[in-house]
């Protein structure tokens, strides 16, 4: 089984019981997107054209936020430890952790979206395709952040040290996500870029688990 | 096989690395001066100025060499760390180590020298074009080996951590290599290309391919000098470093 049912319940009602974490990253996401028009100015078609990008470079702040939780609090209590010598997969735990993971903190960023783009005076469709993209998106945001999580675990400074290892990796994401509503803005297909951004989900949903994994060996040996 | 593999691991030996390396850098580093001085001059005098961009073109010959290394140092530098992480060899992570600051400063120089060939010839220091975009990323992933492998204090974990990066780096690079390329492309059009003669005047191309040359062995003796530091210093209670280096053996001390 790829995903470890127990496991994503656990994690999600670890969560449930804690939503402050989820909301501070939606908080977050909200305030970061809100501070654009008080730096650039009221203009409304100059905040259009901004919407994309500025809505995914909130996006990816407000996941990279996110990542340090992703497995400090099973680290900090030891039951990491107990995932690593289980008879499953780490891979097949990781994933599942991952999706627990995406589930609290990136798809309310897709739900709070839509909300954010009449803010910055985007179109419907605009707005729909923008709710696709961080649909597809944020789970590959997710996936290749696991990674610098667990390379980062238990060091001083980790979360600064995240943002190193993990931003220029996410460039793909950002250019193919905000060029999608680019493309809608501009009465283009966004076909070409969505389908780019689903082909990165799949190769990083077989590839980082594995990944993800080493890095938590290496760090809890 | 068997026997095979044995000859090429057998440089792996931290002592026999040391002493091969010992000559290596020198003939390395002498050679990279030789060839920087025939190749600038080569560049700065032989060479006639561009009919269109003058004399500002000159600045690809130091330009396009580094931005050749930087890139291609980051495939050597996983390369190493894979091997370091699978086989267990520490010199290929001493290597893998050494490697970065190297990249670092050749990704660096090409975004400096392109920053300064941009102001003639496009009228901005910066542009936000594909391959200096990608250039620029490929130097903060250099930050981020070297900044991880300086975090972690055991360094043995310090090592097999920063493989696992760099080895999810070199999936990422032509991801991002075309998706920045993708995004955006203004920056002139390759001039070197393999399968049609380059559209440059000889004594250009061989300028270009003297110091590409220059660059190697500059980067070689540069990452094998570091390696044998970062080795001494790694092996400093063996045997063999008291021996090489003269030193009156001094008690075993444990590892702290």
């Amino acid at each position: 089984m790829l995903i470890n049912l127990p496991l994503l319940r656990r994690d999600l009602t670890l969560a449930l019981r804690r939503p402050q974490d989820a909301l501070t990253v939606v908080g977050f996401f909200v305030v970061v997107v809100a501070l654009f028009p008080l730096g650039v100015g009221p203009d409304p078609q100059l905040l259009r054209i901004l919407a994309p990008g500025v809505l995914w470079v909130a996006a990816l702040l407000a996941t990279m936020l996110a990542l340090e939780r992703l497995f400090m609090d099973d680290y900090r209590d030891g039951s990491l430890e107990q995932l690593l010598i289980a008879p499953e997969p780490l891979a097949f735990l990781v994933l599942s952790k991952v999706l627990a993971h995406w589930l609290i903190t990136g798809l309310p960023l897709v739900l709070i979206s839509p909300l954010l783009g009449i803010q910055l005076g985007l179109q419907s469709e605009e707005i729909l395709m923008m709710a696709i993209a961080l649909l597809i998106g944020t789970p590959i945001l997710s996936l290749i952040g696991a990674i610098g999580a667990a390379l980062t675990l238990g060091l001083r400074g980790g979360g600064v040290l995240i943002s190193l290892l993990i931003l220029p990796l996410y460039v793909p994401t950002l250019i193919l996500g905000a060029g999608a509503v680019d493309a809608v803005m501009h009465g283009l297909s966004a076909q070409a870029h969505l389908s780019l951004l689903g082909a990165l989900l799949i190769l990083a949903v077989m590839l980082t688990p594995w990944a993800t994994a080493a890095a938590l060996r290496i760090m809890l040996d | 096989m068997a026997e095979k593999s044995i000859q090429w691991f057998k440089f792996a030996s931290p002592a026999r690395f040391y002493d091969l390396t010992g000559r290596l850098v020198w003939g390395f580093g002498i050679l990279a001066a030789v060839l920087f001085v025939v190749g600038l001059y080569m560049g700065f005098v032989l060479a006639p100025p561009d009919y269109q961009q003058g004399n500002s073109y000159r600045i690809i010959f130091i330009h396009v060499p580094s931005a050749w290394m930087a890139m291609f140092l980051y495939v050597v530098m996983a390369i190493y760390a894979a091997v370091g992480l699978i086989w267990r060899i520490k010199t290929a992570e001493i290597m893998a180590k050494a490697i970065a600051p190297t990249g670092a400063l050749m990704a660096f120089l090409a975004l400096w020298t392109g920053a300064v060939w941009g102001k003639p010839t496009w009228g901005a220091f910066w542009v936000w074009d594909a391959r200096l975009t990608s250039s620029l990323i490929l130097f903060f992933m250099y930050l981020g080996f070297i900044a991880l492998h300086a975090a972690i204090e055991d360094r043995q974990r310090a090592a097999n951590a920063s493989a696992v990066l760099a080895l999810v780096g070199i999936i990422n690079v032509p991801i991002i290599y075309f998706s920045v390329h993708w995004w955006n492309t203004l920056h002139q059009g390759a001039t070197i290309k393999a399968t049609s003669a380059p559209s440059m005047a000889a004594i250009m191309f061989f300028t270009v391919i003297v110091m590409v040359f220059a660059y190697w062995m500059y980067s070689i003796a540069a990452v094998l000098a570091r390696a044998r530091l970062e080795l001494l210093e790694r092996e400093k209670h063996a045997a063999w470093v008291s021996e090489r280096l003269n030193l009156p053996r001094t008690k075993e001390t444990p590892h702290a």
